[in-house]
């Protein structure tokens, strides 16, 4: 198996990497916050995962999430955009170059208020792309304030009271038509490794909403999106288990008690079920639990929604199967013929 | 009762005019959505196919249908292309503004109208040629919803037979217009007949106007702004396009699919080499395009005012990330509704230094289809060169109005990529930076995701040659003051300033863009009405460069023509040039919303140049 470690001190992984490549600057962001833990559980995922730095694509918006790309996977391209357009940079980056394996990170605020309208457009085209919203349920960045995922009834430090019902990203993204919605939440290390690593086997857009807690701003009592509200009110779909196709299977489990979903890579992701009929196939059945978790003041995690087969906006636009940005002059432009033909139609 | 030319008789009886051949301008007054789009460029392209100089310029509403609009026919046998205010001929169809129409006409026009409006009894100096259209329409065609489309054809054999343009002449090109549409075909020549035989059996030409075959018009191609800039997009190899409709711009990215849809697909796969995305708006369309243009894609949007506006922000981080794009902005009058489909040169200095912080960009300003095609062309070139996004400031009236022109060249010329790096070039350098200068052009080296090179981390303002993350005041001038040093560079890499009329004193004309053809013939007016022999300069991008301030060392004073109010591009040169060069320029400003024509610059010049030359001694 390709984890196995080469010596007990410098583990490797399938391709012979060690975990430094896959690490990047020393972060900025404010220490015990939660995008810090979503940093290294992209690390491990793609370490675990095997994949070269080079070939990945970093992107994102503006907020204290958007600047985490600088902080994993330093052999990565990266591009910083503007706040709430990452979408528009990853979708022509990746038509450009749909070898690159892209994740693009954002915040509630940079995704939910100011770039909820790409967001809702890269969801219908279904782009290649890992879209991570690392949700604090305020602006850090600016120092606080409450953004779209904040609950209502949530409190800020200052005692002053959200009144308006949140976006559920997640909600949002599967009427929309995403093929691969999960929650999770910086806190748990298996469950968000997991997911993550199931989202870099989808084909298409892998949304992940990651709850991610603001120690500076919004991690008091009172609030929604605290270390301690997220622990008590985490509502796990199930156990999840990712195998990846360069792997075997070697998890025993009941039949009936875990459905396996098998990834468009070949991968298969082993949920057990705790909700007793939980299909994460049937998009009716994913809103549904999602409405009612939140009904009952929780919020579920797992991997919520997938649709593995589903086409992605590559295979809609038919392009090439090399990227269009370094095809060849004689790919890119017509011929001779073909310019005195157009010449001829305007005579 | 016979009505034909009633009043023209009498007009005809107290002035017999001469004849006036291959001068005059038709105007065509319609409601729109009533299919007349077609039947005025029959008459265009027929008047193309007789040899003579023409232009068509399309004046319509922001509306689908029922506004008014009017199309404009020049001929000129001088090859004027520029639009001529004075009406000679009129086709008035639309009763809502007939009126108007006809008492706006100089004396001696012609007009050809609709029966039942019984236009002749407002004047009795201009030459009426009524024709029945609903009864001639009647005749040809049973189908009441079909009649509405093809009855403008009428006025078509109507004015080809006063006109005196041949029955073959004029179906040839209905035959052309209607490309494939062959069932269509037969009904429109019905009609085309139809008035070309009451014309010929119940009309007596009065008026003075007729075309006479030339053969000024061969080898030429007839085609609009936005169709060409599209082609010189498609040979330039652009690979990902993002747009979102907006008149008058989508014409450009619509006729791009078109023809990548055809050119473009991989014979061996049947894939696109391309990616065309319709954005949710331009913000995104403009993201799209830098993320491509980032990720080493020839990338590309096209736009018009609003969407500039949409595109501040993300401009900014283009030039300050260094990333190359295209934008075509096809210009139109300011915001929101009222004038969207009018043209203007008001984007001069929101594109050229759009967004915040310290930015400036490079504009091309093209003022033919030819250019539309060559500058799309080359802006490819320059925006991989100079890593950061290039305006093509196209207008309304050059990018939708069919042009004539000689056929484009097909490019010979091997696409620049710009200074990419590689294996060799990291070797000779050592190390590298994604923002330092080596070469002291102002131009680093770039690498690209997936090309095995350094990868590198691609953010706004803050950052050193590294590209990491900088606050430091010292990373941040010294990256400005390389950005200009770049911006430096790229002044002689620009199309320069041409010297397109060479004049006798010590006036001077500068203009760009559309109001060319104007000023052309404005040089000629204020030649033979004043013997004022101007030199003309025509500006073909921004960063100007040396050769524009030698045309205005040369000057005593110029007259700067600009179709806005504010004298954009003047005000761009106070920027950069010295007081005692500005202190010569004059504008001559228009911004009626419809093309700029020669008689209002001539006008204008005149009037200012009264109190400072001696008397014209024309009469
Ligand atoms: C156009 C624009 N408007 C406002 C801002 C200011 N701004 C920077 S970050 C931010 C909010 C970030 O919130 P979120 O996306 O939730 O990220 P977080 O910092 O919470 O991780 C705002 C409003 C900006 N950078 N750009
Ligand atoms: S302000 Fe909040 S979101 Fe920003 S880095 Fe600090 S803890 Fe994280
Ligand atoms: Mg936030």
């Amino acid at each position: 198996m390709g984890t196995t470690a080469s010596s007990p001190r410098k583990k490797v992984n399938r391709i012979g990497l060690e975990l430094q490549p896959y690490r990047g600057r020393k972060t900025t962001l404010c220490a015990g916050c939660g995008h810090n833990a979503i940093s290294e559980r992209i690390i491990d995922a793609f370490f675990e995962m095997g994949i070269e730095p080079s070939r990945v694509i970093k992107l994102s918006g503006i907020g204290c999430s958007s600047k985490s790309p600088a902080y994993f996977l330093g052999g990565a391209h990266g591009f910083n955009g503007v706040h709430g357009r990452m979408p528009s940079i990853g979708t022509g980056a990746i038509l450009a170059n749909r070898k690159m394996i892209a994740i693009g990170m954002s915040g509630d605020g940079d995704t939910g208020a100011i770039g909820i309208g790409q967001f809702v457009h890269l969801m219908r085209r279904n782009l290649p792309i890992i879209y991570i919203i690392e949700d604090n349920g305020c602006y850090g960045l600016t120092k606080g304030q409450f953004s779209p995922t904040a609950d209502l009834g949530s409190k800020r430090k200052t005692g002053v009271v959200n009144d308006l019902p949140p976006v559920d990203t997640c909600a949002l993204a599967i009427e929309l038509g995403a093929s691969f919605v999960a929650r999770s939440f910086s806190g748990d290390k298996k469950q968000l490794t997991a997911v993550l690593k199931a989202a870099l086997s989808h084909r298409g857009t892998a949304m992940v909403d990651v709850i991610s807690p603001c120690v500076t701003f919004n991690d008091h009592v009172g609030s929604t999106k605290s270390y301690a509200y997220a622990r008590d009110h985490d509502e796990p779909l199930g156990e999840i288990n990712f195998v990846p196709y360069f792997e075997e299977i070697d998890i025993d489990y009941e039949p009936g008690s875990t459905q396996v979903v098998k990834m468009h890579d070949g991968s298969q992701l082993l949920l057990k079920k705790l909700e007793a009929d939980y299909d994460p196939t049937d998009r009716l059945e994913a809103l549904r639990v999602l409405h009612e978790t939140s009904r009952r003041d929780e919020f579920a995690t797992g991997v919520i929604y997938v649709e593995p087969d589903k086409i992605d906006f590559i295979e809609v636009l038919n392009l090439v199967e090399e990227p269009l940005a370094t095809l060849p002059l004689e790919r890119v432009r017509p011929a001779k013929a073909a310019f005195d033909e157009i010449m001829e139609g305007h005579r | 009762m016979l009505r034909s030319a009633v009043a023209a008789e009498d007009a005809a009886a107290k002035s017999p005019a001469p004849q006036v051949v291959n001068d005059f301008n038709i105007q065509v007054a319609t409601v729109n959505g009533s299919g007349s789009q077609a039947a005025n460029l029959v008459l265009f392209r027929s008047i193309f196919q007789m040899g003579i100089p023409v232009s068509g310029k399309n004046l319509f509403p922001s509306n689908i249908a029922g506004l008014p609009t009017w199309y404009t026919i020049r001929a000129s046998k001088d090859g004027y292309v520029a639009r001529k205010r004075e009406i000679d001929v009129l086709v008035a169809m639309n009763a809502d503004t007939a009126r108007d129409d006809v008492l706006g006409l100089e004396p001696g026009a012609a007009v050809v109208y609709d029966d039942p409006m019984e236009l002749n009894a407002l004047r009795d100096d201009l030459f009426f040629y009524p024709v029945p259209f609903d009864k001639l329409i009647a005749d040809v065609c049973s189908d009441a919803k079909l009649r509405r489309l093809v009855r403008n054809v009428i006025y078509d054999g109507v004015l080809a037979k006063l006109l005196n343009i041949s029955r073959d002449q004029i179906e040839m090109a209905l035959t052309k217009q209607l490309g494939r549409k062959v069932k269509a075909l037969a009904l429109n020549q019905a009609a085309l007949k139809s008035g070309y035989d009451y014309a010929d059996e119940h009309l007596t030409k009065q008026d003075p106007f007729v075309l006479e075959p030339m053969n000024q018009t061969s080898g030429k191609i007839l085609i609009d702004g936005n169709a060409a800039a599209a082609l010189g997009a498609m040979m330039a190899g652009v690979t990902v396009v993002a747009w979102y409709p907006i008149t008058p711009s989508s014409s450009l990215c619509e006729t791009l699919i078109d023809y990548m849809g055809k050119y473009r697909i991989d014979k061996e796969t049947g894939k696109a080499t391309f990616a065309v995305v319709q954005a949710e708006d331009e913000i995104a369309a403009i993201g799209m395009t830098l993320g491509a243009g980032w990720a080493g894609a020839r990338a590309m949007t096209s736009t018009s005012g609003p969407g500039i506006s949409l595109m501040a922000e993300f401009t900014g981080l283009g030039y300050y990330a260094e990333v190359p794009a295209v934008i075509f902005d096809v210009q139109r009058v300011g915001p929101s509704t009222g004038l969207p489909t009018r043209t203007a040169q008001g984007d001069v200095l929101s594109t050229a230094v759009l967004s915040h912080g310290d930015t400036k960009h490079l504009l091309l300003l093209p003022s033919s289809a030819g250019e539309c095609y060559s500058m799309s062309l080359k802006a490819f070139d320059l925006a991989e060169r100079f890593q950061t996004p290039v305006f093509v400031l196209s207008d309304l009236d050059l990018g939708m109005n069919s042009w004539m022109s000689e056929p484009f060249e097909y490019p010979t010329e091997p696409l620049d990529r710009g200074k990419l790096l590689d294996a060799e070039t990291l070797e000779r350098l050592g190390e590298w930076g994604r923002y330092k200068d080596v070469d002291g052009d102002g131009i680093a080296y770039r690498s690209l995701p997936g090309d095995g090179m350094p990868a590198y981390f691609c953010r706004g303002s803050g950052h050193d040659s590294e590209a990491h993350y900088s606050e430091r005041p010292e990373d941040y001038e010294e990256n400005l003051k390389r950005l200009t040093t770049k911006f430096d560079t790229a002044r002689d890499a620009v199309p320069g300033p041409v010297i397109e009329r060479e004049g006798e004193g010590l006036v001077g004309v500068l203009a760009y863009g559309s109001s060319h053809w104007a000023v052309l013939e404005s040089c000629d007016q204020l030649n033979q009405e004043a013997g004022l022999a101007l030199t003309y300069c025509r500006l073909r991008a921004f960063p100007f460069n040396g050769d524009l301030t030698t045309f205005i060392d040369r000057c005593e004073r110029v007259y700067v023509v600009e179709q806005n109010r504010d004298a954009q591009m003047l005000s761009l040169m106070r920027m950069e040039l010295t007081a005692e060069r500005i202190a010569k320029l004059r504008s001559v400003l228009y911004f009626g919303g419809l093309p700029i024509d020669a008689r209002s610059i001539t006008d204008e010049i005149l009037a200012r140049e009264g109190h400072e030359l001696a008397p014209p001694n024309s009469a």
